[in-house]
């Protein structure tokens, strides 16, 4: 982007809540389904029904709330916003616009060194709208109204950033405190999480904002950066060249890394909000407020605090270990059944993350016992164990393919190491006697064929001695020639 | 057998007292149905489908199952009130065909209070009107006199439990809708609190103001209806629960010693027909003589009510029938080449002229723009309503006034001075928008023998004392008793 100029972004990022039943009926929210099976006459507007909240979902919401440290409304409502659409079978979203549950927020965010905080302007509960299938086959469209009534928390952020980092930073972070939350999973891909990006240019210093566009439902953290990146320069490229920018929706692709004009403000819609008559507002105390904050989780940023003080870990380590909740949660499990803290970080940042990525999984996909692992790295590092074998073991548990008691296997695979010191002198002697080649060596100065005369003693002792202990007692050996 | 001659709770007492059985009232019913079919009361009658729901109704009593003192009644059913299987139209074009997949919370304790369903009643299209006259199936004639419009909305169930056509009958009370009919038809009306009786499947036309109530012969049948129907309900978040400790036909006890009627000097003025005047005034008289006391009151906001009232109702209305596009289910225009061709059309043909009216006066008033000034004023001007109705019992238990200002206008004399219909919904309106219980029962009839209806009406919640001074009142007149000849 041209220096001269400057990117301003507000973002608005639909999150979809996780809850068993829907927000005003009880209806599964399961993903997938064949058409129309998760639905009833509820969500599916019949004529005559009549909304009842969730009150999960009114819990969650606060929780949110509190997490992007809003103010929570004590006096919440819900409103209508009235368009037609046929994915939208009331022909109304029941949304929140005069009282929504939170707002006036701060969320701090990590770009390189620096931090920023951007200023939340509301977040409000809604309904999701079913969606519409095109069939080729008889070149009809279909609604399939199974994602109405799904739960959803809009997060309104302010015109805060300035950089496609910065807002990939913010989607980072809700992502991170809603899914330590446990209350949405956030994944772009399956789009529980979609953001709409409103951006004009300035140049820098200017006071004013220029025109903005909106970009809709882009859905990959990757796909927003390079959305923005793009907008901003034909915004740019227009006022350079005399043009205006002109107040539209824009649909990214992102295949083509192009965007085109989707309408204009002059054709835009009038909602005609009102405050929906059908379910009374909800009012929310000071007490049940800090009910749920006393009980909010320890977020990210303050576990790898704790981490780097506790444990003594590197911020780095502690870093990449606190990514995940899950992930942390078992860190602590380990250390707690007695492991090395240190240890069992670079275990799991280290061995895990390669074993993770050779077979393709994630590590919510894996099924582990803390005391199990805890007694493995035990025992590799005080040097019982091989490490080697250490980490084949390591690799079957991973699978879900490890035994049930890690001593008992480690013993009858004959796997601990042997602490019989004069059996190791017959060995040492025996691999010195049969190189006498290499003990010339090493008398002439060349420590490195150490490492040949260790590895001929493993060979031969079929890995049951410690090779560093092997390392010692062969350096002592070849002193005494 | 002339059942048109009891009250529902007596027919009850018969069933239970196997003096009658449910069989035996829906065949006179049927009768009855047939020789005034020209009232056209229903908008669906189905003799096989009533003497189904009879027989299953007498097969549950003589099982013995627990059910209300109406256990074999048969009970007519607002066209706008969710029947499972049943059409359900709002006596509406855009509404034909359609069967609900689920029966009203309402309809749904009916039934396992082993009444019965008897028909679906011929309504203003989407209880859109005072009349009965928008209706997709033709005007309602009021049994009176046939040239007279019954009142509306609900003109069928007043005009059939007027004609005997019906034993008794759900309304919905909007604006008027339960009130004013019964009293164009000289029969009982009740509308509840706000949130008495759930609202879940009824087809809604201004939900902050809907309610379901029944239509019958006399208070202590709307009493036992209340009993079955009312209640809160899981489906229905802005239902409420009254004081539980007795039924309400428990507190019929016709005793009103002390009770206070206020007498707004506002409802009897200019524009009350003369005779309707002296008919709500004997009510008063009656009253005192039974031992309240009468004092005058004002209502000083009560000007505002119409205007208010038709901001709210038609605000709420463009929402709640815009589902109705010919996507799911219901008419659906031919020929269209596009989605929005396919609603505009499908809303255009499908909805009558009184109903499109008013979704473009309710578009209008929540505009960018106009909401301040139509919707939010509206909103605030309910609220002074209901401070103004609370600060009026400060001084009264109930208030009684006229329910209309005149008795039931000539056929087809209304739609053509549509200013003058609104505002004959003056007395009745204020009551909807402060959710206040109100009853119409029959205190006479004017000079044309076209019947006359006095409101009682009650704070909030205080739905028992308003049907016990109605019951107070019948049990020392009879003119809910009257009926014409047919």
């Amino acid at each position: 982007m041209n220096k001269e100029w400057e990117m301003v972004i507000g973002l608005e990022v639909h999150v979809e809540l996780s809850t068993k039943s829907k927000i005003f009926c009880s209806c599964t929210t399961e993903f997938g389904g064949a058409p129309n099976t998760h639905c009833c006459p509820v969500c599916m507007g019949m004529p005559g029904t009549l909304p009842v909240l969730n009150k999960e979902v009114l819990t969650r919401a606060i929780k949110a709330g509190l997490a992007l440290n809003c103010e929570i409304e004590k006096e919440t409502r819900f409103d209508r916003k009235n368009y037609f659409y046929p994915d939208l079978p009331k022909a109304y979203q029941i949304s929140q616009l005069y009282k929504p549950i939170a707002h006036d927020g701060l969320v701090e965010i990590e770009v390189g060194e620096e931090t920023k905080q951007i200023r939340i302007h509301e977040m409000h509960m809604e309904e999701d709208a079913g969606k519409l299938i095109h069939s080729d086959w008889d070149n009809e469209t279909y609604p399939d109204y199974n994602r109405c009534g799904v739960p959803l928390l809009e997060i309104v952020s302010e015109p805060d950033f300035r950089s496609a980092a910065e807002v990939s930073a913010y989607l980072e972070k809700i992502k991170s405190l809603f899914t330590y939350l446990g209350i949405s999973d956030c994944k772009m891909q399956e789009g529980s999480m979609r953001a709409d990006v409103n951006l004009s240019v300035r140049k820098k210093g200017a006071a004013e904002y220029g025109t903005r566009t909106e970009m809709k439902n882009i859905n990959s953290v990757k796909a927003i950066e390079r959305a923005i990146e793009s907008e901003a320069d034909r915004q740019v490229d227009l006022l350079i060249s005399g043009e205006k920018v002109r107040q539209e929706t824009r649909h990214w692709n992102d295949d083509k890394r192009s965007s085109y004009a989707m309408r204009s403000k002059e054709n835009a819609q009038d909602y005609r909000y009102f405050p929906e008559p059908d379910i009374p507002p909800m009012i929310i105390t000071d007490e049940e407020i800090d009910e749920i904050r006393r009980n909010l989780p320890e977020f990210m940023g303050e576990k790898k605090a704790r981490f780097v003080d506790r444990y003594g870990l590197s911020a780095y380590d502690a870093g990449l270990l606190v990514q995940n909740k899950k992930q942390a949660d078992f860190f602590e499990s380990v250390v707690h059944e007695g492991a090395d803290a240190k240890a069992t970080a670079n275990w799991m940042i280290g061995y895990f993350a390669k074993i993770m990525k050779d077979l393709a999984i994630e590590f919510e996909d894996i099924e582990l016992s803390a005391p199990r692992l805890s007694k493995l790295i035990g025992f590799v590092e005080s040097g019982k164990v091989n490490r080697k074998d250490g980490i084949e073991l390591l690799n079957m548990m991973i699978k879900g393919e490890g035994p049930d008691d890690v001593e008992k296997y480690l013993e009858e695979k004959g796997l601990f190491l042997s602490n019989d010191n004069s059996e190791l002198e017959k060995f040492v002697l025996e691999a010195i006697e049969a190189n006498p080649k290499a003990v010339e060596e090493y008398k002439a100065g060349k420590e490195k064929v150490v490492g040949f005369l260790v590895g001929h003693v493993m060979k031969n002792a079929k890995g049951k001695f410690n090779p560093s202990v092997v390392k010692d007692a062969m350096k002592t050996e070849l002193k005494k020639q | 057998m002339n059942i048109e001659k009891m009250t529902a709770v007596e027919i009850g007492k018969k069933i239970k007292g196997k003096e009658l059985s449910a069989p035996e009232v829906a065949e006179a019913l049927i009768g009855n149905f047939r020789d005034r079919e020209f009232i056209n009361a229903y908008t669906e009658f189905d003799a096989d489908t009533i003497k189904e729901n009879a027989r299953k109704a007498q097969e549950a009593i003589d099982r013995g199952e627990a059910g209300s003192v109406l256990a074999g009644v048969p009970i007519g059913v607002k066209d706008n009130i969710s029947t499972k299987g049943e059409l359900s139209t709002c006596a509406s074009k855009i509404l034909e065909g359609y069967k609900p997949p689920f029966d009203a919370t309402a309809v749904d304790k009916l039934k396992k209070a082993h009444m019965f369903v008897a028909g679906k009643m011929n309504m203003d299209e989407f209880a859109m009107g005072s009349t009965s006259e928008t209706s997709a199936y033709g005007p309602v004639r009021n049994p009176w006199n046939p040239d007279h419009v019954p009142g509306g909305s609900s003109g069928g169930a007043a005009a059939a439990v007027a004609a005997g056509a019906a034993i008794c009958a759900l309304g919905s009370d909007t604006g008027g809708s339960i009130r004013q009919p019964a009293s164009y038809c000289g029969v009982t009306g009740f509308k509840p609190t706000y949130g008495v009786v759930s609202r879940y499947g009824l087809i809604a036309y201004a939900s902050s103001l809907d309610q379901i109530g029944p239509v019958a012969a006399d208070a202590l049948d709307c009493a036992a209806i209340m009993d079955v129907i009312s209640g809160i309900d899981a489906n229905d978040s802005t239902t409420i629960s009254l004081d539980q400790k007795e039924s309400f036909l428990d507190s019929m006890t016709g005793d009103i010693k002390g009770r206070i009627i206020g007498v707004p000097e506002e409802c009897f003025g200019e524009g009350v027909e003369d005779d309707v005047k002296a008919g709500v005034e004997s009510v008063i008289k009656e009253l005192e003589k039974c031992g309240a006391k009468a004092k005058p009151i004002h209502l000083p906001f009560i000007r505002y009510a119409v205007p208010t009232y038709y901001i709210i109702a038609t605000a709420e209305a463009s929402s709640n029938l815009s589902r109705f596009d010919g996507v799911k289910y219901g008419y659906r225009s031919k020929d269209s080449n596009s989605i929005d061709d396919l609603i505009i059309n499908s809303r255009s043909e499908g909805f009558g002229p009184e109903v499109r009216k008013r979704i473009l006066l309710g578009t209008f008033v929540l505009s960018s723009g106009y909401y301040d000034a139509y919707y939010n004023k509206a909103l605030k001007m309910k609220r002074m309503i209901i401070d103004g109705f609370e600060d009026a019992y400060k001084d009264c238990d109930v208030i009684i006034c006229p329910t209309a200002p005149m008795t039931a206008p000539r056929l087809g004399s209304s739609l053509s001075d549509p200013m003058k219909m609104y505002l004959s919904d003056i007395f009745t309106v204020s009551v909807n928008l402060a959710g206040l219980p109100g009853l119409s029962v029959p205190c006479g009839f004017d000079k044309k023998n076209m019947p006359i209806g006095a409101q009682i009406i009650g704070a909030a919640g205080r739905d028992k004392t308003v049907l016990n001074m109605g019951y107070a009142y019948q049990k020392v007149t009879d003119h809910h008793m009257k009926r014409p000849e047919v």
